[in-house]
């Protein structure tokens, strides 16, 4: 063993266009050990792990591993190397068996005759053996799509432990984890400590981390905090590591002003299991509530079920001080909410069709004449003003949404709901990918609809976003609203610390 | 900013390159053969154009919204039969409906109409409440409705057509205009208000530009789905009808491949399939190619068999090329 490390990433650096992900990033793994990485969403720690695979090609930095100075070009030539990935998302084939998921692309081969087949005898052993490494012992011939997500996980660590990995990452492994699998789930990992491979934990679950971790390396906004050993830590240490910084941005002034109650969410619940639960909410006119938590804290959901997209099992929306039944978008927006969905290019913009089509695509019904023909001089006008009034800076109203910035889409987006004169309007993550002028831009747009007495949702990963720009913060965790804070104590640690009350 | 508004010779040529292709081929036939730039020939095919215009119209709907319609041929050769079944000569020896009176030439097309766009409107449903794709859908849907003709015909050839409906495809109004012009022409305005002058049109190309974007926006997807697949049927019937008044007879065998045609010739004409584009004007514009293309072919004297070789072929280059427009920009 050459060295002291398993693995060392020195100075990593990585830009994307207007943003700087990663600046001089270290990560230092001992062999044998579990070494967490933890920051705040947007931190820069996937980013991390995709300069390592070789997905994203990094600026400038090397990777160091087993002493050596390697060249990573794919996921596969990482694990042919030893270093494999336990996803977040599970890419698994459901419909095959377990034996095939894990041998998939290098199935063990035999002859017959002059042909080279697959040799399921030794492929159906050799599974066998490395589900019981894994504690799990399975019939290899079952489909993998009978599994449960934890097992499915654990096949996939037995897959890593027959490329003979070396190092193994884990990305949020216990996010959709019950208690006891949660258990078994450590259980192998202490397995694999003990056998000498190390181990990158990335969780936002502090409790888990301060169990299973011997290191830990802390990042915040593309940078690299620091390393300690996890005995030497505590929740709070960790909360202030993650979020100590002053808040850079500058915000708008705000001079609207909170009115009555438009929205009262009661004991709202998801008809999915791992969704949000029994959620009590109140909005009111004229204000900017900000939603706050940890990315799968269910916030997206929770606004998209009030806005119909997903659906709800039980619990009740008062709107306007009636109840209101909402199963389609389209109940939503004749009752004049809007919604500005977080992923921009999947359900947001039109990208082949003009400014013009996806500003008025929402609205279209009032500008019909005579019962069918549509008042495309209306439209235009409509769009014009738009286009003036939030500055949209733009050949013409004929421009492809495709060819703009994406604060500019994100301007059209909001014309959009504007044009429907709406009385709620949800902003899911409004800046994300956003330079930094037209962020201040989308503020202002924020504060002037609120002046207007609009009521504002605004659901943020960024904290100094949520404590820049809302009257109050509605703070959730694991699909619960677990805090709420406003005012003095709207602060990032606050914030953090209702984020991270799992159960 | 400035860039985009230059011309780019080189972009536009590699963006309409089979439209270019091709006409230069038909340049070149008309100025090697005699009789191809006749008016002869040019009536001829601009009934032919007539004809897969419609057609054509009726499957560009369902490709703008990524979707695609195979069972256009079949319900084309159902429109034919139905129309020709009922509007044949009261005394017309080896008649189909024995006892039968006279029907009215547009009760005949309303037959044929109303029957396909029941089996539009089927496809529709079936895409948007079980979210079959509609390259499978539109398959199925094609062989039962061959079927469906085989059953309903017998399999017998229809012939003796009474003179008022295949004047329909011989007439001409005031003696100068015929009426196949005046049909397609009226079809294609319909079509062109509804694509950018009405709600259906605009939310048309929002499903096929992003259906998911589409629904939060508040479109009913599933409703303006089954618009466009009814719609389709119906405006295959009416080619069915045209095709039926133009060849004075009919089998269960009309219309077969259309689909193909038809898809081809919207995608030569800037209909893509990545959806969310497509113009009227730009379809005529395929139409009218791609019977150039057959009328050249057949000018040259190019073997039948060869001709379909060369049909197919057009019409996955016409797709590469389209789908190469997309391809550029990752």
């Amino acid at each position: 063993m050459a060295g002291e490390y398993m693995l060392e990433l020195r100075g990593i650096c990585k830009s994307f266009p207007g943003v700087k992900a990663l600046d001089n990033v270290s990560l230092k793994v001992r062999p044998g050990t579990v070494h967490a990485l933890m920051g705040e969403n947007g931190a820069g720690k996937s980013t991390l792990m995709k300069c390592l695979f070789g997905i994203y090609k990094m600026d400038a930095g090397e990777i160091i591993y087993q002493g050596q100075k390697v060249t990573i070009v794919n996921a596969d030539d990482a694990l042919h190397k030893g270093i494999a990935m336990v996803h977040q998302e599970l890419q698994p084939i459901p419909e095959r068996s377990i034996a095939e998921n894990i041998f998939c692309g290098r199935y063990p081969m035999k002859k017959v005759g002059p042909f080279s087949v697959v040799d399921h005898k030794k492929m159906y052993e050799d599974a066998d053996r490395l589900l019981k490494e894994v504690r799990m012992p399975y019939d290899p011939k079952a489909k993998l799509g009978t599994l449960s997500i934890s097992q499915m996980q654990s096949v996939e660590i037995a897959k890593a432990v027959s490329m003979d990995a070396k190092v193994v990452i884990m990305d949020e492994p216990t996010s959709s984890l019950t208690d006891n699998e949660v258990e078994a789930l450590f259980r192998i990992i202490n397995d694999l400590r003990d056998k000498g491979v190390s181990i990158i934990y990335i969780s936002h679950k502090m409790d888990e981390i301060l169990r299973i971790s011997d290191d830990v390396t802390i990042m915040r906004d593309g940078q690299y905090v620091g390393t300690w050993e996890a005995k030497d830590l505590t929740t709070d240490m960790i909360i202030a590591k993650m979020v100590g910084r002053e808040l850079t941005n500058v915000y708008p002034p705000k001079d609207n002003v909170p009115g009555e109650v438009i929205l009262e969410v009661k004991d709202l619940t998801s008809i999915l299991p791992k969704s949000f639960k029994n959620v009590n909410l109140t909005l009111r006119k004229g204000e900017i509530l900000g939603l706050g938590g940890l990315v799968g804290a269910q916030r997206t959901e929770l606004m998209e079920a009030i806005f119909g997209i997903r659906h709800i099992a039980s619990g009740e929306i008062i709107y306007k001080g009636k109840p209101l039944k909402i199963k389609r978008p389209q109940d939503a927006i004749r009752n004049g909410i809007g919604l500005i969905t977080e992923d921009r290019r999947g359900t947001g913009i039109f990208g082949v069709l003009s400014i013009a089509d996806n500003v008025g695509i929402a609205s279209l019904d009032k500008y019909v004449d005579m019962g069918v023909k549509l008042n495309l001089k209306k439209i235009e006008k409509l769009v014009q003003e738009n286009v003036a009034k939030l500055s949209i800076k733009t050949p013409s109203s004929k421009t492809l949404i495709q060819s703009l910035s994406g604060g500019n889409q994100q301007k059209v987006i909001i014309s959009r709901w504007l044009a429907n004169d709406p009385d709620i309007l949800i902003m899911d993550e409004p800046t994300r990918g956003i330079d930094v002028g037209a962020k201040y831009e989308i503020y202002q747009i924020m504060i002037e609809l609120a002046k207007q007495g609009k009521a504002i949702v605004m659901i943020s990963s960024e904290m100094a976003e949520l404590i820049g720009m809302s009257d109050r913060i509605v703070v959730m965790c694991d699909g619960r609203v677990t805090g709420e804070v406003a005012g003095e104590e709207a602060t990032q640690e606050n914030i953090m610390h209702y984020a991270t009350q799992f159960n | 900013m400035n860039k985009t508004k230059d011309f780019d010779i080189k972009k536009f040529l590699l963006d309409h390159a089979i439209i270019v292709i091709l006409l230069l081929m038909a340049l070149y036939v008309g100025i090697t053969k005699d009789n191809f730039f006749t008016w002869n020939n040019f009536s001829n095919v601009s009934i032919n154009t007539a004809t897969r215009f419609v057609i054509a119209l009726g499957v560009s709907g369902c490709l703008i919204t990524k979707g695609t319609d195979l069972s256009a041929g079949r319900m084309v050769g159902l429109g034919a039969c139905i129309a020709g079944t009922l509007l044949q000569k009261a005394d017309y020896s080896d008649k189909f409906f024995k006892g039968l009176g006279d029907v009215p030439v547009i009760a005949g097309l309303l037959a044929a109409v109303i029957v396909c766009a029941i089996f539009g409107m089927i496809n529709g449903l079936v895409i948007s409440f079980f979210q079959v794709p509609p390259f499978i859908a539109t398959l199925g849907m094609q062989t039962v409705v061959y079927g469906i003709c085989l059953v309903y015909t017998g399999a017998s050839p229809l012939g003796g057509f009474k003179k008022s409906f295949t004047n329909v495809a011989s007439g001409k109004l005031f003696g100068i205009i015929p009426y196949f012009f005046i049909i397609a022409f009226v079809v294609g305005i319909c079509m062109w208000f509804l694509y950018n002058y009405t709600r259906h049109g605009k939310y048309m190309y929002a499903i096929g530009g992003n259906e998911s974007a589409a629904e939060v926006s508040g479109v009913n997807v599933k409703k303006a789905k089954i618009i466009i697949y009814t719609l389709a049927g119906a405006l295959y019937a009416l080619g069915g009808f045209m095709y039926a008044a133009k060849a004075g007879g009919a089998t269960v065998n009309a219309g077969q491949g259309y689909e193909l045609e038809a898809i081809a010739a919207c995608t030569i004409g800037g209909v893509s399939t990545n959806g969310g584009v497509g113009k009227v004007s730009g379809i005529l514009v395929g139409v009218l190619v791609f019977e150039l293309l057959k009328v050249s072919m057949q000018f040259l004297g190019i073997d039948t068999s060869f001709q379909y070789i060369v049909q197919g072929l057009v019409i996955i280059v016409a797709v590469a090329l389209d789908l190469r427009k997309y391809l550029a920009k990752k």
